[in-house]
């Protein structure tokens, strides 16, 4: 467990940057993995006063804040009514409801794990996030982004009439998954992520598949094109092959499921 | 820093230290149910509800807490002995390490489901591992409890 001198309320996204600029000060989303650290802070600022822990729709976007829960986006009407069940997919597997109830939407894009069911369905739709100083920006640009001392504030998710599935592989439930895989489509074009490969994930796309053939020579290509690698949940070559057999199960539920 | 915390319908002010975590904040004030398992925020164990909600308190700051109110099983006392004669029934209770943050769990699938299937009361436990009972014991349980409370109050 991390140690800390202080605790700042924040009053204002602004006062948070300001106090995140200092390198021993820390911003604290759930706090979940922080928890799993050792090191000595002088500041934890908390942003739960600043009325980011709510979902807003707009007729054009989703806006959610960076203290939404997991739990949260996994039990939102709004979000299922428009994306389908690919919410839920995504957090039903992490821990348990008592952990989803504390980890943050801020806390798991910020970390940018290899590992993570939300950067991997969320890179499948159309988002942007609102950092404190830098402003938007594609989230697929700050997936890629070094760690820096910027606070996510926001996240916007369009819509656009973008269909998305997910699926992930666990060697048992609740456990990080060996590997994760989004599929959506928008005006003919498939977007396939590949995510716990166990490096960051990965979106490529492909014109939407009609055929059985088409769909196969995708999940081939999917297998071919992305590096894989080998950690003490799978090796490369076994994730290599789930990614097929995930990539197919995506691509598959947008073909059956004309509503989400 | 200061903090004003509700435990158990009972509200508290105290001076507390910024990284003191709720678990050892809510033991300090009595409450021994709440007991620390894996602290990696895996098992379950220390299962609290924070404004009704199930969350982890070795993994929630008690700073968090500050405005809140926070139920352990020393508040539902009555619910959880209901329970837990449904429990040790079955022999979903070996050794009992898992059963305070179990049964805190279960009180909240109750308060938030109505009716769940088998599959949403595994999803919902799936967060409290128990090392004894392989869980059928456990869920058999929760299913009769379910049952017996439609019966009592439909
Ligand atoms: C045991 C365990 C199992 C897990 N399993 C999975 C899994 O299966 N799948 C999965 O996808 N994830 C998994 N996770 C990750 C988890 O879902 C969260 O991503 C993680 O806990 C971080 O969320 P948090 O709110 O707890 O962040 P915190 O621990 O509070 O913070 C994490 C980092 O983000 C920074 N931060 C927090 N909020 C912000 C913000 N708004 N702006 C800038 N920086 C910020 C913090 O300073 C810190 O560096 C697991 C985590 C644990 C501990
Ligand atoms: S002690 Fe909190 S989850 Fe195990
Ligand atoms: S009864 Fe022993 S851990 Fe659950």
């Amino acid at each position: 467990m991390f140690t800390a001198q202080q605790y700042v309320k924040a009053a204002t996204l602004e006062e948070a940057y300001t106090l995140n600029q200092k390198r021993n000060n820390v911003v604290i989303g759930g706090g979940c993995w922080m928890k799993m650290n050792h090191r000595r802070y002088q500041t934890l600022i908390d942003l739960s006063g600043l009325g980011l822990d709510i979902i807003e729709e707009t007729p054009e976007e989703f806006v959610l804040g960076a203290m939404v829960t997991l739990r949260q986006m996994e039990t939102d009407e709004a979000l299922k009514n428009t994306f389908g069940n690919g919410f839920y997919e995504m957090t039903r597997h992490i821990v348990g409801v008592q952990f989803r109830n504390c980890a943050t939407l801020g806390g798991s894009l910020y970390s940018r794990f290899g590992f993570s069911d939300i950067l991997t369905f969320l890179l499948a739709l159309d988002c942007e996030v609102e950092l404190a100083h830098a402003g938007r920006l594609p989230l697929a640009e700050y997936a890629q982004m070094p760690y820096d001392r910027d606070i996510l504030a926001k996240v916007h998710i369009l819509k656009n009439g973008r269909r998305a599935a997910y699926e992930s592989f666990r060697q048992t439930a609740t456990d990080i998954p060996v590997l994760t895989c989004a599929a959506s489509v928008l005006n003919d074009t498939l977007r396939v992520v590949v995510g716990a490969r166990p490096m960051r994930a990965i979106c490529m796309e492909f014109p939407f598949p009609e055929t059985e053939e088409a769909m196969e020579e995708i999940c081939r290509k999917v297998q071919e094109t992305v590096s894989f690698g080998s950690n003490l949940r799978g090796s490369g070559e076994y994730r290599r092959r789930l990614a097929g057999v995930l990539c197919r199960r995506a691509i598959c539920s947008l073909k059956e499921d004309a509503v989400c | 820093m200061l903090i004003t915390v509700t435990i158990n319908g009972k509200k508290y002010s105290d001076d507390i230290t910024p990284d003191l975590v709720l678990l050892d904040y809510l033991r300090q004030k009595g409450c021994y149910s709440v007991k620390r398992g894996c602290e990696t925020s895996n098992c379950g164990l220390c299962t609290v509800h924070l404004d009704g909600k199930p969350i982890l308190s070795c993994s929630y700051l008690a700073a968090r807490a500050d405005g809140h109110a926070v139920t352990t099983l020393e508040g539902l006392q009555e619910e959880a002995a209901e329970f837990g004669a449904f429990l040790a029934d079955q022999g979903g209770e070996q050794c009992g390490f898992c059963s305070p943050g179990f049964i805190m769990n279960v009180l909240a699938m109750v308060r938030e489901l109505k009716n769940p299937t088998e599959a949403e009361i595994q999803e919902y436990l799936s967060g409290n591992l128990c090392r004894c009972t392989g869980y059928q014991s456990q869920l058999r349980a929760v299913k009769n409890y379910l049952a017996h409370k439609q019966e009592v109050q439909p």
